[in-house]
């Protein structure tokens, strides 16, 4: 269950289409016909399903045309029943209750991108791709999966982008070779990479060498549990200074706490150097730093205030500040 | 190395290695950042970078402007270079190894750890000089207090401890040209260079220290024997020169600065932003190298592949397009926060916490013993290719009642 209930909308099932082996995309239109609000590449809407379920599925339709929203949904026959029953049960033209989008996987501004995607993983990438080239920046995909017939988007990706678009059908040429494109860390690169637990465990295993903050990824399992809500905006109580600041998701508790004109000595603010350590009083940080030992991250009891923030459903902290 | 440079970037002839822009750097800086974004440095056929965000581009971005080229004037994978390449000569993927395994062994946590043993020597030393009144910051504590405390925390013997300054003194002037003053620094090379090796040996280093820890990864199969021994190295060649400078310049601006002093010694938990701000001001890391692997543009200017690009940390944390209010002047209320005194980056400083817990607990001892402190002389200034530091700062202290 999501942990932000939001608000929701009915929208119509224009269209069902299966675009890969045991993949149907739905596009989503108003009922009256009109545009659908602004989002951003990376986000996501809750799908109502019948009575009970809530499941969350990336938007992979165009930030750019907002007519329609477009989810794709991969039936996983052993998963607890959400994407069968959406294979099963919906047809065109049928009403289904969405949220608004929501952004927990948002684009950050660099000058390279390097997308990695695992099967249906493939979904909030799109997005993010045709943003980044729009911008002109310098991309490449890299997008595994178990056979080329499985792995929806992949032609209409190649057709479009070409060379920057690498497909590994596993069935073809074995699994993606994450060891070559992330052996060597790069500069002024980020990673998106969104798939299956595994592959993205050795994608942060290899990322651990790279700059902090290179590496974001969405893992569906989580997104499906709605766990991640470290996207949200928290507050902080600044103990010693009797002050409160709010920290909204574009900004750092860094940022926040320097707005309101207290200090705190910080040096790299992208979460190598440790000189922003600082106590927690109260509540609990999700640590994206890469300099705190296992133990400290454990305990709780301090964070790096440039890169940490308040973890999923924890909206707020004390800080010894 | 070219002889001339690409057609769009100006020249100076200034040299920052001469004797009077070693002792007073700043004007040559200010004329080097306000010539533009990249100078082309007609006598060491380099290009020279001054401005905040130049050096910060520099320093971030690993992939163009490579480190195991060294961080001198020449490429030290065609020159032969003095010594086997340290962590800060190297690139990934090695540098990700010996990375991982000093911040393993040095970070918060550990480093946390330090302030119950660091404290007790600062608050005696500090004692000593306030009973005395009259002293010289860096012969009586600036060189004084890292010696006390940072080999003890890496774990080497007593003997052979008086090589750690000059092989330091060593390291960091082959960072600059071949001159006298490189010379003068290598005068007993063998002896000061055999003495550290020495010391990074896993027989001689104590059970405890942060030596230890790091040859623990060669057993656990991390490192191997030549690199615990060349991470050792650079504790040692690292750790205790920066310091010292760090210190010395420190209490130099404080000497020189009665408001600020008399706002730290009403609140001394003020002490690290005291620090940051002259590491800020009077950075004792200076300039340094970096190499291009690619052709690229920096600041608009085409630079080729292969070049050298002289990085001036120093200037970079007195550009006024970054710290818009007085640059050039001393200030504790300032947000100093930012500047690249510890460089920036994959490679920034690793010993930073250590350097930053050894300032504070000085500084601090001094701040609550003492209510006034006044140069009892002029400082002046070391003679060295890429630091910035004091020979000498004598000051007279006023003790609190």
């Amino acid at each position: 269950m999501s942990v932000l209930r939001a608000r929701t909308r009915d929208v119509v099932v224009d269209r069902v289409e299966r675009i890969a082996e045991d993949v149907v995309s739905l596009v989503l239109v108003n009922q009256d016909g009109s545009p659908f609000p602004a989002w951003e590449p990376g986000s996501h809407v809750d799908l109502h399903l019948g009575e009970e379920h809530v499941r969350q599925y990336s938007l992979c339709s165009s930030p750019t045309d907002l007519s329609h929203l477009r989810i794709a949904v991969l039936n996983v026959p052993d998963s607890r029943g959400g994407s069968t029953w959406v294979h099963e049960n919906i047809r065109p033209g049928e009403t289904v209750s969405i949220s608004e989008p929501r952004n927990n996987f948002p684009i950050k501004d660099s000058r390279k991108y390097l997308f990695l995607a695992g099967g249906i993983g493939i979904t909030p990438i799109i997005p993010m791709i045709e943003w980044a080239h729009a911008a002109g920046k310098e991309w490449q995909l890299i997008y595994g999966g178990r056979s080329r017939g499985s792995m929806a988007f992949g032609d209409r990706l190649r057709e479009e982008y070409g060379d920057r678009v690498q497909l590994v059908p596993e069935d073809e040429s074995g699994r993606m070779d994450l060891q070559a494109v992330l052996g060597l860390p790069r500069a002024h690169m980020l990673v998106y990479a969104c798939g299956p637990t595994g592959m993205l465990r050795t994608v942060e295993d290899l990322c651990m060498g790279w700059p902090p903050g290179s590496l974001h990824t969405e893992k569906f399992a989580a997104t499906a549990l709605g766990t991640t809500s470290a996207a949200e905006p928290f507050d902080v109580d600044l103990v010693r200074s009797g002050k409160t600041v709010r920290v909204p998701t574009d900004r750092t508790i860094l940022d926040a706490v320097e707005d309101v004109g207290v200090r705190v000595l910080s040096s790299c603010r992208h979460g190598l150097c440790g000189t922003c350590e600082t106590t927690v009083l109260a509540g609990e940080p999700e640590h994206r730093d890469a300099v705190l030992p296992q133990e400290d991250r454990d305990s709780g009891d301090m964070m790096m205030i440039c890169v940490s923030r308040a973890a999923a459903g924890c909206r707020r902290l004390a800080l010894d500040l | 190395m070219t002889l001339s440079p690409t057609a769009d970037v100006t020249s100076l002839p200034d040299d920052p290695f001469s004797v009077a822009n070693i002792v007073d750097p700043y004007p040559m800086l200010t004329r080097l950042r306000e010539n533009g974004p990249v100078t082309w440095l007609e006598k060491y056929g380099v290009y020279a970078v001054a401005g905040f965000e130049e050096v910060y581009e520099v320093l971030t971005d690993f992939e163009t402007y490579c480190s195991s080229g060294g961080l001198g004037p020449h490429d030290i994978r065609k020159d032969e270079a003095w010594r086997p390449p340290s962590i800060l000569e190297s690139d990934p993927p090695t540098h990700t190894v010996m990375r991982r395994a000093l911040t393993g062994v040095i970070n918060p946590s550990t480093v946390r750890a330090l302030r119950e043993s660091f404290t007790p020597p600062a608050e005696e030393l500090a004692d000593e000089l306030v009973a005395r009144g009259e002293f010289d910051v860096v012969k009586d504590l600036a060189e004084k207090y890292p010696l006390r405390v940072f080999p003890d925390a890496v774990g080497i013997p007593e003997d052979g401890r008086e090589h750690l300054l000059p092989y330091g003194n060593m390291v960091f002037n082959a960072f600059g040209p071949k001159n006298e003053i490189r010379d003068r620094a290598f005068a007993n090379a063998d002896e000061h260079s055999a003495a550290i090796m020495r010391n990074c040996a896993r027989e001689n280093l104590d059970d405890t220290g942060f030596g230890a820890r790091i040859w623990d990864r060669v057993h656990d199969g991390l490192l191997t024997p030549e690199q615990a021994t060349l991470l050792v190295r650079a504790l040692l060649s690292a750790g205790v020169d920066t310091t010292v400078f760090g210190i010395g310049n420190t209490l130099k601006c404080l000497s020189q600065s009665p408001k600020a002093w008399a706002t730290l010694h009403d609140n001394p938990a003020l002490a690290k932003f005291a620090v940051d701000e002259a590491l800020r001001l009077e950075s004792p890391f200076q300039k340094f190298h970096r190499t291009t692997t690619a052709a690229g543009t920096l600041g608009g200017v085409d630079i080729p592949a292969e070049e050298k690009i002289l990085l001036f940390t120093g200037a970079a944390n007195r550009d006024p397009r970054q710290w818009p209010d007085n640059a050039d002047v001393y200030d504790i209320e300032r947000q100093a926060s930012g500047h690249v005194a510890f460089g920036m980056g994959l490679h920034q400083c690793v010993g930073q916490p250590i350097a930053r817990l050894e300032m504070e607990l000085v500084l601090k001892a001094l701040a609550t013993r003492v209510e006034r402190i006044e140069p009892a002389g002029e400082p002046v200034p070391i003679v060295h290719n890429s630091l910035r530091g004091f020979e000498s700062v004598p000051v007279k202290v006023t003790p609190r009642f």
